[in-house]
């Protein structure tokens, strides 16, 4: 390989040191008007009566919208459309938007969207799990799912969980809470639109230009082929920008009633309404085990607080329960869950989507059953451990899996198993999967999940590709794929990604499927582009195709260009496309589609505190962090990855939390959420372990959701081990701790977390065959 | 973006100026130096002047001296970080010089000023909201509203006093020079705070802080030791200030003040005065910092649970002494 | 009396002189008067450091900074950081280099957050830096790879 796997320069570096990097915020077009949205200020009410006359008198203000002009539902799964841009009949959440004024500033905007007078009937907010699982005292949030303000049940039994049971020497039960939070992108989410000769085109800083562009032509009932979307350089995702929004919406009806270009940037305190971040997720976890810590069986149930509309919920639903299976060998295993809906900001994928919330509550439940058996708490996950070319419980096909090297590696490294014991010291291990790509699209269709084309020229060489790069550096991977083929370095090659106009679909930067998926797709065009060149190559060489040695900018003896001339007069214009579709890997039961991925990437974390039993304040000394790469396309962006997901994983275990004055968000600001700083940060040390995979390109997997999840339940593992206290819930803030600690001295359980599962009516669980023949002897 | 709405801006020549300027437009009219404080309440429109009366330009504000008693003079205008890295001002007064290096972060504190710091406004995060979010929780008795949604039961506002550098000012007995339209007076910084979150300051709205004197401290030690999430950018959830006199081991005077647990700074008088005459002893510490801590009564109304702040305030105080004392 | 004022200043080395409203701050006339739009903003606040610029010298928070606090004064911005041509400064090799980059919106404070700091202390240890860049979130990097090339270009600038 000569660039594949070398620490090279990201493409898009130089310009977002120089200040030149284009963000959404920064278009700007002649005769732009500014956009900006009016938001409920209650919970739940309905909307009586709108008077917009003195916001239309305002000078300067151009058009002003409502839900009338937007009337058509959309969602981001087929099967929850159930947002308008702008309610008019009904608002859910504090935030939730009803009208949108254009003006010829961003100053004359805002002051005019003050004076629409909004009657509302306010209605009884639903702020809790608990409540939402109750008799609502008004109507439902939705007019679907139910009974009361459930959204939607999950109920799955693999195998035979009542032998499995049986078959235990040790049962125990735990109930977790993962609290929420929210992905904080230092840029605020900004939309710009225009709209000539009846074509629309949105800028705006997405993960998911493909799923914002269907939206739109739904929203706005024009075909496909009309719209044009543009995926900006991003400052920051990390889910949080995968739905369509109301201000993409609102720019582009603002751009085609105005005939003028339309921006919105919402403020930070709007982003924190907007949200689709971390689900708060209620877990109880029962798991049987042999008592030589072999797990017999586990029945997991969660309940999540979806916020007040549908988002990715379903999925994330599954989610809960899917991952469990990809660590560890469950020969029977049983999920149930629920998504309810409450009267708060929409929750929705958040790095990692739906799945650190149940490996937080697995991997301490994990550590309490060793803790309970005397046994060591890594032997316990060693006997579990899955292994490659294995089928899980749940149908989720296991390929390349480097547990136990990430496992080995980073306790070596760390030192854990000999580590110093003190009060007020402790360490944490916890290890995790995540999914390299989503199996399945988020709408039904057979096509490709991503697509490729190169055109080679006398400009050189562009790839065109749907591909949008959010930072973690997207771009530099499919660059460095089409380089590492043609021999040329990844600077070489011009990109056009991230753009539905121009470039064809990829499904976006979401389920961590970029590397593996676009890799591929990528992969696949570029060989095609190379045999065109090294056949022509060959004839002039006298040699045959496989003879060529491509590099250095050479394709034998010929430069790059004299073969690529070569090839242009033998073919004409040139152009190669690649595509990558995922084998068809669901299992044969309703609700198979969310867990399986062609790869599981692997992560493994020790954590080392310092935790004051004084104060309950944490010092995280250092984080080491093992992950089953695959294989670098970029080491330094790898390690990039795993230390941004480290830092984050912290952050959710310490500190981070969307939290409520009952339905209002209780610290919408970059002050009063709190976030890591600086100085906060502890020292990462990466260990990239490569297992090679063989569907990836080159043997690549996921890094930029794995490594978050092994992080928290580290921590909370490190403060048992300084204290002696389980904090069952997060973010672990020193009250809890302390609170623990009472407890503790008081001779009570010594734990912070919630103390029961509410009785859901779980639907009758779908009893599924199981492919599973148990890896590890029970 | 969260933008400002219009006021016009005002360019006195002097103090006094100012301040005529801003009694002049009363209640029209606000003094404006580093803007750290005002200019993120003017977004969130909890202030709504017209006019901004800018000082931190005076020259007559910048000075940074020693007196010849022997104590030092600093313009109010001199920014927390001029003061956090000033030699001297470490050397005599270590307590203020680390109190100001604790505030916000270092961006902020190249722009922040003392005289900001010293009357920043009480906090509330009910309060320290934007409009909108005001709105929709119910406006505050403090800006828009007529109750308290802390403690509803009776009209009193609670915010609470967040500057980190007040209290060891006060623990220092440093005194203010607040200037007028006619002349100026000198208090003491302890005499600039009262016991209500919206009228927590006696200096009138158009006098203008131009400097704060400091005594002579040779032979006293101090320390300031802030409590909040993260290693930046965060207000003071609690804080303790302590100035020790000491001879040989025995502590001959002291000063113990608190920050951010009531819209005040609050000396701790009577736990300061067991200090004296008595060596550091950790039982006494202890029993200093209790007494301390005792009458303090934190509200839901900043970050983390009120309970552990409560409980955190005899550690502050524990910490406070020890860090002086070395 | 007028709300806009002749704002007069240098940025990047460059005398200027703009008629702006006296209630808009630094930040927003850096990017919507004069178009320098690697000025970043993430909460306009003053939370979060995004908008930092050096004015004289020394970072700031250009949403906090009126037009009046800022006359006479000389302003960087990361559009003047790298000298004329096409060299990088050393802190800008570095970032690159070290994969410090990733989304890129924190970066042009995170820059000139760093180049004071080099100007201040020429070898700044790791807890200095971090002390340093304490007033610029990022929620990408975690720090690290930041940490590594302040630390790479300190050595490059000292050789």
């Amino acid at each position: 390989m000569r660039v594949v796997g070398k620490p090279l320069a990201k493409v898009d570096a130089r310009a977002k040191v120089t200040g030149s990097t284009l963000y959404a915020d920064d278009l700007i077009f002649p005769g732009t008007l500014f956009c900006k949205l009016l938001r409920s200020p209650h919970p739940y009410a309905r909307i009586k009566h709108m008077d917009l006359n003195a916001a239309k008198a305002v000078e300067g203000v151009v058009a002003v919208i409502t839900g009338n002009d937007l009337p058509v539902k959309y969602g981001i799964l087929p099967i929850s459309q159930d947002e308008h841009a702008l309610e008019s009949e009904k608002v859910r959440y504090v935030g939730d938007p009803v009208a949108a004024v254009a003006a010829v500033d961003e100053e004359t905007a805002a002051l005019a969207a003050e004076k629409i007078r909004v009657e509302y009937e306010v209605l009884d907010p639903v702020t809790s799990i608990e409540e939402a699982l109750s008799e609502p005292v008004d109507e439902p949030i939705h007019d679907y799912g139910g009974p009361s303000n459930i959204h939607k049940m999950a109920a799955l039994s693999f195998g035979n969980l009542e032998a499995g049971f049986a078959e235990a020497d040790h049962i125990r039960e735990d109930v977790f809470f993962y609290g929420g939070n929210t992905h904080l992108p230092m840029e605020e989410h900004s939309a710009i639109a225009t709209y000539v000769d009846g074509k629309l085109t949105l800028w705006s800083s997405t993960q998911t230009p493909h799923y914002v562009h269907r939206a739109v032509s739904k929203v706005m009932g024009l075909p496909m082929s009309a719209i044009r979307v543009v995926a900006t350089p991003h400052g920051g995702g990390f889910g949080g920008k995968t739905d369509p929004f109301s201000h993409e919406m609102a720019v582009c009806k603002l751009a085609m009633v105005t005939g003028k270009p339309v921006k919105c940037t919402l403020t930070r305190e709007e982003v924190f309404y907007a949200h689709r971040g971390r689900h708060p997720v209620l877990m109880w976890v029962r798991t049987g085990m042999k008592r030589n810590g072999r797990i017999t069986a586990m029945h997991f149930k969660t309940a999540l607080d979806g916020g007040a509309y549908g988002s990715y919920g379903v999925a994330t639903l599954f989610y809960t329960g899917a991952l469990q299976t990809t660590t560890y060998d469950i020969p029977a295993y049983r999920f149930e869950g629920a998504r309810v809906f409450t009267n708060k900001a929409p929750c929705g994928p958040k790095r990692g989507h739906g799945t650190p919330q149940p490996r937080f509550a697995l991997e301490l439940h994990l550590d309490k059953m060793a803790e309970d058996l005397g046994l060591d708490p890594v032997e316990v996950r060693r006997r579990n451990y899955v292994k490659p070319n294995t089928t899980t419980v749940n149908w989720l096909r296991i390929t390349s899996c480097g547990l136990e090297e990430i496992t080995d590696r980073v306790l070596q490294a760390s030192s854990y198993v000999n580590r110093q014991r003190a009060v007020g010291h402790g360490m944490g291990f916890a290890v995790s999967s995540y999914l390299c790509g989503a199996g399945l699209p988020i709408y039904w269709n057979s096509l490709p999940h991503s697509e490729c084309l190169i055109k080679l020229d006398r400009g050189g060489v562009t790839v065109y590709c749907g591909a949008t790069d959010i930072g973690q550096g997207s771009d530099t991977v499919i660059a460095t794929v089409v380089a590492e083929e043609l021999g040329l370095w990844p600077s070489d090659i011009r990109l056009v990604t991230g753009d539905t106009g121009f470039a064809p679909v990829d499904l976006g930067s979401y389920s961590s499927r970029v590397t593996f998926m676009a890799g591929n797709a990528a992969l696949d065009a570029a060989r095609k582009l190379r045999n065109l060149i090294a056949e022509v190559a060959a004839e002039s060489m006298g040699c045959s195709p496989g003879e060529i040695e491509v590099g250095d900018g050479k394709f034998g003896t010929l430069s790059f260009e004299e073969a690529a001339q070569l090839a242009q007069e033998r073919f004409g214009a040139i152009s190669t496309t690649g595509s990558y579709r995922p084998p068809d890997l669901a299992g044969p039961y309703k609700g198979s589609g969310v867990g399986p991925s062609p790869a599981y990437s692997y992560s493994a974390a020790v954590v080392d505190i310092d935790v004051d039993p004084e104060t309950g304040i944490i010092k995280v000394n250092k984080v080491w962090l093992a992950h089953d790469i695959g294989r670098s396309i970029n080491p330094v962006s790898v390690r990039g990855q795993v230390e941004g997901g480290v830092y984050m994983g912290l952050g959710e275990a310490l500190m981070e939390e969307q939290a409520y004055r009952k339905a209002l968000p209780k610290q919408p600001s970059m002050l009063d959420y709190k976030s890591l700083t600086s100085i906060d940060m502890p020292e990462v040390e990466t260990i990239l372990v490569e297992t090679n995979d063989p569907e990836g390109p080159y043997g690549a997997k996921e890094v930029g959701q794995g490594p978050l999840l092994p992080v928290v339940p580290a921590v909370v593992s490190a403060v048992h081990d300084a204290l002696g206290v389980w904090i069952d819930q997060v973010p672990v803030t020193p009250d809890k701790i302390m609170k623990a600690l009472d407890a503790k001295t008081k001779g009570q359980a010594p734990r912070f977390g919630p103390k029961s599962f509410p009785d859901i009516a779980y639907p009758q669980y779908v009893k599924v065959d199981t492919p599973h023949v148990a890896t590890q002897a029970i | 973006m969260l933008r400002l709405r219009p006021f016009r801006y005002l360019r006195p020549m002097g103090a006094e100026e100012a301040a005529a300027m801003v009694a002049e437009f009363d209640g029209e009219a606000m003094l404006v130096a580093g803007g750290t404080d005002l200019v993120p309440k003017l977004k969130r429109r909890q202030m709504e002047p017209s006019i901004l009366v800018g000082i931190s330009h005076l020259e007559e504000l910048r000075s940074l001296r020693s007196t010849p008693e022997g104590g030092m003079e600093i313009g109010a205008a001199i920014t927390l970080a001029e003061v956090a890295r000033d030699p001297a001002l470490s050397a005599q007064y270590p307590g203020y010089a680390q109190a100001a290096s604790l505030v916000s972060t270092p961006p902020l504190r190249n722009l922040g000023t003392i005289g900001g710091n010293l009357m920043v406004d009480t906090r509330c995060n009910y309060y320290d909201m934007t409009y909108e979010w005001r709105q929709a929780a119910g406006f505050c008795l403090k800006k828009d509203g007529d109750a308290c949604r802390v403690a509803p039961a009776r009209p009193h506002c609670w915010a609470v006093s967040s500057s980190d550098t007040a209290p060891v000012a006060i623990a220092l007995d440093a005194t203010a020079v607040l200037a007028g339209p006619e002349g100026r007076r000198e208090v003491p910084v302890e005499s600039l705070y009262q016991d209500d979150g919206i009228h927590y300051t006696t200096k009138q709205p158009y006098e203008v802080v131009t400097s704060l004197h400091f005594p002579p401290r040779a032979g006293w030690r101090s320390s300031y030791v802030k409590l909040r999430r993260r290693g930046s950018i965060d207000f003071p959830i609690g804080g303790a200030a302590v100035a020790l006199a000491i001879e040989g081991d025995r502590i001959i005077d002291s000063k113990i003040v608190l920050s951010g647990v009531a819209s005040h700074p609050v000396v701790a008088v009577g736990a300061a005065s067991y200090l004296v005459g008595h060596s550091l002893d950790p039982e006494l510490v202890a029993e200093v910092a209790d007494h301390a801590a005792k009458p303090v009564k934190p509200l839901d109304n900043a970050d983390l649970a009120y309970t552990w702040r409560k409980r955190m305030v005899k550690w502050l105080v524990t910490q406070a002494i020890y860090e002086a004392g070395k | 009396m007028s709300d806009s004022v002749i704002a007069s200043f240098d940025v990047n080395g460059r005398s200027r002189e703009v008629l702006v409203k006296s209630y808009h701050t630094l930040l927003e006339i850096l990017r919507e008067d004069l178009g320098l739009t690697g000025t970043k903003h993430g909460c306009e606040l003053g939370e979060c450091g995004a908008c930092t610029v050096l004015v004289d010298g020394l970072p700031q928070l250009s949403c906090l900074l009126l037009p009046h606090q800022v006359e006479g004064k000389e302003i960087t911005t990361i559009e003047g950081l790298a000298g004329s041509g096409d060299e990088l400064h050393p802190l800008q090799e570095a970032f690159v280099e070290t994969g410090a980059v990733q989304c890129g919106y924190c970066t042009p404070s995170m820059l000139l957050t760093a180049k004071a700091l080099l100007e201040e202390n020429p070898s700044p240890g790791r807890q200095e830096i971090a002390e340093a860049l304490s007033g610029n979130l990022c929620r990408c990097t975690g720090y690290e790879a930041i940490t590594r090339a302040v630390e790479l270009a300190a050595t490059r600038m000292e050789a």
